[in-house]
């Protein structure tokens, strides 16, 4: 029986926090909302660094778990760069066995890969990725390189740290590598529900913990203003929505690599969940900083704009909810 | 991440699961005493396999076992699967042993330990006050020294008794001292309740709930108890009260009740011709994915336990994470027994024999899940756990002075 972090589980996260805080801080996040790029080579090359392209390789010791464990942090650094792209597409090169795609430039992270949401025009990354990952339930899965039949409209993206283009991707482009009726076609769709999950934990934890410490420093009538009740029994609100639902993630993604039956559920609940943690928790962090939150400068909202993101992103909340209703045969 | 408990724990399993066959099996036609003695028994001879009363001494009727999380938890479900007694529960077992195990004198565990251990004895809280709820230091209720010095006499009120009119004893938290600081003022005292300077009466609760299962309040006028009957120093019992033993505390299936409780709310939904509306089954969800938070939460606080590890924050939650579930259930089957609501369940809010219920039965729960936002810690006493203990957040300054 073991249901929580193993101590290198525990170093996986502080190797990529430290990684992140070295080569992300918020200047770099605020020139980067400002510029026109939607990736970032330095901080990519520096967690890549970290060996997080073997993560989802089958011989790795590791799983899906460790994966979501590092998006996580990714979450909370609103990193940029398609890493849950970048992570499923080693997993389905992997699958496929031999194959001509470039599955060591993968892993390393010299080839970019980023996830297209079956039947959504709107992808993350998409002029730096030389690879689209293209997951639908419906049609299956499909593995697409830069220029075959893409078409990338750039657009002024409300996430920041993970600015979106308008994607066409013509019929038929690319290798079709799983078909809807393939095991991973719903496996990949299931890790990436995980995979965002977990994204949004991490920026969950972020707002409430950049709430807290403001808190703590801020000073009105004389006190910090962590120490009136009202704003304390918000600030324990958000921790009580967001620390009990780290579980939630653990276990989606647990099943997953035990592929046990409910983990395709899991996995539904778990994003629908943890998306609307995000949303409520970057709502309430801006609520408590006041002012200084509502601010570009102080830069909370760029968690704000990731949940945004997060919530519509491979489908909304009551969308996956509807979908664990019915898979729970109600 | 893996939920199995491993080979060792299963072969515990097994070893447990052959007990209960050779020696839990009752004849079917027991009844009564014959009944009560079979049970008695049984419990005996599972706490001489070790099975029962883990962490209490063996002279004082308890098996003495070393810690061990996953046994227990295997102890527990192989006891609920073959539906024997297991340990018998209470204020007693929980509050009043593992006080006197830490702070009481040998005379006093002699006295006591075991006879609660058996069931002789069963034991009331007696802390709260009608002017003390979430202040609890603040108890006014006086206790002075007779002329002797042999016996405290007990004079005020205390209310919120769970199982007042079975108690045979009350474990208590009396002002002795009052002119010391209020924290220092409070001595702990044990008291038997078969006396005539004691009376008690039910409280009727909002869910029409009363007789003699329910809350009691007790009268003390002029009460006694033996000096000896106090645990801890003279003014030490607000730290007394403090004492918890965490033995073993931690279970897989202290999430199990929600569990049941949900799936049940489904059922409700089909009942009433519900289940197919959208908007119910995004409710019930949406609910689900707090139900499940719980759920895997105490998975993580039972592993972090077998590993002696601490999880952190999040273990101050579970309370309030609890209540605040059992709130939204209570929202969401109001909506679902819509004019069921309208007539009293039929033996509202009781236990014991209440005859046929339909969908109005959810009126137990839609008032009862107030109480969880009440007792053991009111909500807003949670908040502030989870935000200055929790998070780090500096106390309130009208508390500041308090411990």
């Amino acid at each position: 029986m073991h249901f929580h972090l193993t101590q290198e589980q525990a170093a996986i996260q502080d190797a990529v926090r430290g990684t992140l805080a070295d080569n992300w801080p918020l200047d770099r996040l605020h020139a980067f909302a400002d510029g026109d790029q939607d990736f970032d080579r330095t901080s990519w090359n520096a967690l890549m660094a970290l060996g997080l392209g073997d993560i989802l390789l089958p011989d790795s010791g590791m799983g899906l778990l460790d994966a979501a464990l590092a998006c996580e942090v990714a979450g909370e650094a609103a990193a940029p760069g398609p890493l849950i792209g970048q992570l499923l597409s080693v997993a389905a090169v992997a699958a496929l066995g031999n194959s001509d795609f470039p599955l060591d430039a993968l892993v390393s992270g010299e080839k970019v890969a980023t996830l297209v949401h079956g039947g959504s025009a709107y992808v993350p990354c998409a002029r730096a990725a030389d690879y689209f990952l293209v997951v639908d339930r419906a049609a299956g899965v499909r593995l697409i390189p830069a220029g075959e039949g893409v078409t990338i409209e750039p657009l002024k993206s409300t996430d920041r740290s993970r600015p979106v283009s308008k994607v066409v991707i013509a019929d038929g482009a690319g290798n079709a590598i799983f078909a809807a009726s393939d095991a991973m076609t719903a496996r990949l769709a299931d890790a990436a529900l995980v995979l965002v999950a977990a994204d949004a934990l991490g920026g969950a934890q972020k707002v409430t913990d950049m709430s807290v410490a403001y808190a703590k420093e801020r000073e009105q009538f004389g006190q910090p203003i962590g120490r009136f009740q009202a704003l304390k029994h918000q600030l324990a609100h958000m921790a009580l929505d967001a620390e009990p639902a780290r579980a939630l993630v653990w276990y989606a993604a647990y099943a997953w690599d035990a592929a046990l039956p409910d983990a395709p559920r899991a996995a539904a609940m778990a994003k629908a969940h943890l998306c609307d943690v995000f949303v409520r928790a970057a709502r309430a962090a801006v609520a408590a900083h006041g002012g200084i939150g509502y601010t570009w400068e102080y830069g909370l909202n760029y968690w704000f704009r990731r949940a945004a993101f997060d919530r519509a992103w491979l489908g909304s909340p009551s969308e996956h909810r509807a979908r664990a209703a019915n898979l729970a045969g109600w | 991440m893996d939920l199995s408990y491993g080979q060792a724990a299963e072969a515990f399993r097994a070893e447990v699961r052959a007990f209960l066959a050779s020696n839990w099996p009752r004849a079917a036609d027991l009844r009564g005493a014959d009944l009560k003695a079979f049970i008695r028994d049984f419990r005996a001879q599972a706490t001489d396999a070790g099975y029962l009363y883990r962490a209490i001494p063996k002279i004082y009727g308890g098996s003495q076992q070393p810690v061990d999380v996953i046994k227990a938890q295997v102890i527990r479900e192989e006891f609920a699967r073959a539906r024997a007694p297991a340990e018998i529960g209470g204020n007693g077992m929980n509050m009043t042993v593992p006080t006197l195990l830490e702070k009481g004198t040998d005379e006093q565990k002699e006295l006591f330990i075991r006879k609660t251990v058996a069931g002789d004895y069963v034991w009331g809280q007696g802390y709260s006050e009608p002017g003390s709820g979430s202040d609890l230091a603040s108890v006014r209720t006086k206790g002075e020294l007779s002329a002797d010095g042999s016996k405290w006499i007990i004079n005020g009120q205390k209310i919120w008794t769970s199982q007042g009119m079975q108690s045979t004893h009350m474990f208590m938290l009396v002002r002795t001292e009052p002119d010391a600081p209020k924290h220092d003022g409070i001595t702990y005292l044990l008291i038997d309740l078969e006396q005539p300077g004691i009376t008690r009466r039910p409280i009727r609760q909002m869910t029409g709930e009363e007789g003699d299962h329910t809350f009691c309040e007790f009268f003390f006028d002029n009460a006694e108890t033996p000096v000896g009957w106090q645990v801890g120093e003279r003014g030490q019992g607000w730290y007394v009260s403090r004492t918890t033993l965490k033995h073993e505390r931690a279970s897989i299936g202290s999430a199990d009740g929600l569990g049941r409780q949900f799936a049940k709310l489904v059922e409700l939904a089909k009942d009433v011709g519900r289940i197919d509306e959208p908007v119910i089954r995004d409710k019930l969800a949406q609910i689900e994915g707090f139900v499940l938070s719980h759920r895997y939460t105490s998975f993580r606080l039972f592993s972090c336990a077998a590993a002696g590890e601490d999880p952190g924050p999040v273990a101050l939650m579970m309370k309030l994470l609890l209540t605040e579930i059992g709130h939204e259930m209570a929202l969401l089957s109001q909506e679902l027994i819509g004019e069921h609501g309208f007539v009293e369940p039929s033996g509202a809010g009781g236990r014991g024999n209440r005859g046929p219920r339909g969908p109005e039965k959810w009126l137990d729960q839609i008032m009862g899940s107030l109480g969880n936002s009440i007792a053991g810690g009111a909500s807003n006493i949670q908040r502030n756990i989870i935000g200055e203990r929790g998070l780090g957040l500096p106390r309130d300054l009208a508390l500041s002075g308090e411990r």
